[in-house]
């Protein structure tokens, strides 16, 4: 029980889910800018069936996440044959397929936090920057990113989290491989279901707190700065 | 420069059909709130898009509605100010000011110098600050020193001193003055305020109801009492300042063929000003008055005399080469046997005189 060094599986864990919820926040990121922007700004028929859509993670049940997912994007899937087929890219029973699962189940958190930054842009800032011959991509990158990079960030944390966090989905979607999709949260599953798993989940359980807490201090710190670049006083 | 437009527009039960042209100098759009005078400014910055119309600057055309032609408010290059100041609140001063410099490209090298817009704004010291740490003054100042450093082809300017209270109006007035006289840039200014309008337009295009009412120039438009300029009619003298006394705080004006003495705020010595007399600042005696306070007493001749039918009568008389118009009582002008030809002494109060 006292033994705090690390054993090669977990470390395998660790590391994996720290590369897994990097890559699933960073390659959402892109994404849900632009699907925040077209909610917080467009007008479209079909706007409140693709936020339906985009919250569907947040309210399911995790595995019925993971197995749409696997229906989807599996082997034989109709997206995931189509990207095997002609990309080479396959995501079932693979690390990249539970960053897919990651990044599907923070989505709608990453969203909801950027949507919510740009409703605060005020739009007079946006005109005005208009007028001084800024075209919309251009008023877009230096007046609202950087008023809504407050709002990314947290949303950015709260992905990451999510990732760090995820299980149902993943564990449905890919399976539990030690080395290639057993995460943190898979790992820490398995430890309790062997006997003499305790310390190891124990070890694990620790060192997930520590990284939560490290990501929620830096996220704190991160918008403190930016806030005050915005707004001073 | 010539800029021509033409809009129809309806909004809810509001119409708007506003024809005009304006040539260089300052045109200001005058009318009371909810007129329109900002919609059509809005129109014409690419902010709203009309339902019908023609806006056409110098042979270019911005929009046409019959030939579906709208350019983007970004390819207009008109500089716009608004009422408040939309400076970005996470870029600096100078960050602000270079903003639409920076955009402006080649077409910036026609551009006045910027270290110029500077100081002629007195804004050269701020550029290091943070917006959120300026007065509301001094913001629009930056505001007005960010649009004119875009290198435009014309100023829009949306009452740009709304916001800010009369000492902060005061402190603005004379900036503004001075891109007129020193920048050959033609500004179209919206505003409800007589005495704004007076002391910088060279013509008036008045709206009431969405229409254009009247168009002239300044002096000819706010003489004429209308329910655009309501309590604020009166005269428009132009002068140049002839002796500024700082011990007294006063300044002296010369006109033509007479003088006027105003508060110096911030006039210096040889500076052309226009100055607004509000017709009912102003006093008539028939004997020139002895013991009085006032320091204006110019001597005049009564040109005309016309009753509005509520009790009031406007009187014009000619001051040596100037006109200035009084609004007296009907009851003052019949005890007092006043018609025209007869020769009188107009009483202002140095107080009273437009230059805030």
């Amino acid at each position: 029980m006292g033994d705090l060094s690390l054993s090669a599986q977990e470390w395998a864990a660790i590391s994996l889910s720290l590369k897994v919820s990097l890559v699933a926040m960073l390659a959402s990121l892109p994404f849900g800018i632009v699907v925040a922007y077209v909610l917080a700004r467009g007008r479209f028929w079909g706007k409140s069936l693709l936020n339906g859509v985009v919250h569907l993670p947040l309210i399911l049940p995790p595995v019925v996440t993971g197995y749409v997912l696997l229906i989807l994007f599996g082997r034989r899937g109709p997206i995931g044959a189509f990207l095997a087929d002609n990309f080479g890219i396959v995501l079932s029973f693979r690390w990249t397929g539970a960053a897919l699962a990651c990044a599907v189940m923070g989505f709608p958190l990453l969203v909801r936090s950027i949507r919510l930054s740009i409703e605060a842009v005020d739009l007079k800032l946006e005109e005005a920057a208009g007028t001084l011959g800024a075209s919309r991509a251009l008023v877009f990158l230096t007046i609202t990113l950087p008023l809504i990079l407050p709002g990314v960030l947290a949303g950015m944390i709260l992905s990451f989290a999510k990732a760090m966090g995820e299980f149902g989905a993943t564990i449905t979607f890919v399976s539990n491989i030690p080395g290639e999709t057993q995460t943190l949260s898979a790992a820490i599953y398995t430890f309790t279901q062997v006997p003499g798993g305790d310390a190891g989940a124990l070890r694990l359980t620790l060192i997930a707190i520590a990284i939560s807490m490290a990501a929620l201090l830096a996220s704190e710190a991160l918008a403190h700065v930016v806030s005050k670049r915005i707004k001073p006083q | 420069m010539t800029l021509t437009v033409e809009i129809r527009h309806r909004q809810g039960d509001f119409t708007l059909d506003v024809v005009f042209q304006s040539e260089g100098g300052v045109t200001a759009l005058f009318g009371r709130s909810g007129s329109g005078k900002t919609s059509v400014l809005r129109m014409l910055g690419g902010l709203t898009r009309p339902n019908e119309g023609r806006l056409v600057l110098d042979g270019e055309v911005l929009f046409d509605s019959a030939r579906g032609v709208s350019i983007p408010p970004h390819r207009r290059r008109f500089g716009y100010v608004f009422q408040e100041p939309r400076l970005f609140p996470h870029l600096t001063v100078r960050q602000n000011l270079f903003y639409g410099h920076w955009f402006a490209g080649r077409a910036r090298t026609g551009a006045k110098e910027p270290s110029r817009i500077l100081d002629m704004l007195g804004i050269a010291h701020l550029a290091e600050r943070r917006p959120g740490n300026l007065s509301g003054g001094e913001q629009q100042r930056v505001s007005i020193g960010r649009a004119l450093l875009s290198a435009p082809r014309m100023l829009l300017m949306d009452e740009p001193l709304s916001a800010l209270d009369e000492a902060r109006k005061a402190e603005i007035l004379p900036y503004l003055e001075r891109l007129r006289d020193e920048l050959d840039l033609p500004i179209l200014y919206v505003s409800h305020s007589v005495s704004e309008v007076a002391r910088l337009a060279d013509r008036v295009v008045v709206l009431a109801d969405g229409r254009v009412e009247a168009t002239g120039n300044a002096s000819k438009i706010l003489g004429a009492v209308s329910p655009a300029t309501g309590r604020e009619a009166g005269s428009v003298l132009s002068g140049r300042v002839t002796a500024v006394d700082a011990a007294s705080g006063l300044a002296t004006i010369g006109l033509s063929g007479t003088q006027l003495v105003v508060p110096k705020g911030a006039l210096e010595m040889g500076r052309a000003l226009r100055v607004h007399i509000p017709a009912r600042e102003v006093l008539l005696a028939t004997v020139r008055p002895q013991g009085i306070s006032a320091l204006n007493v110019l001597e005049g001749t009564i040109q005309s005399i016309s009753l509005t039918g509520d009790g009031a009568a406007d009187i014009q008389l000619a001051c040596g080469g100037e006109y200035v118009q009084a609004r007296l009582t009907a009851l003052s002008v019949q005890r007092l046997h006043m018609v025209v030809g007869m020769p009188v002494h107009a009483i202002i109060k140095t107080v009273a005189l437009g230059v805030r």
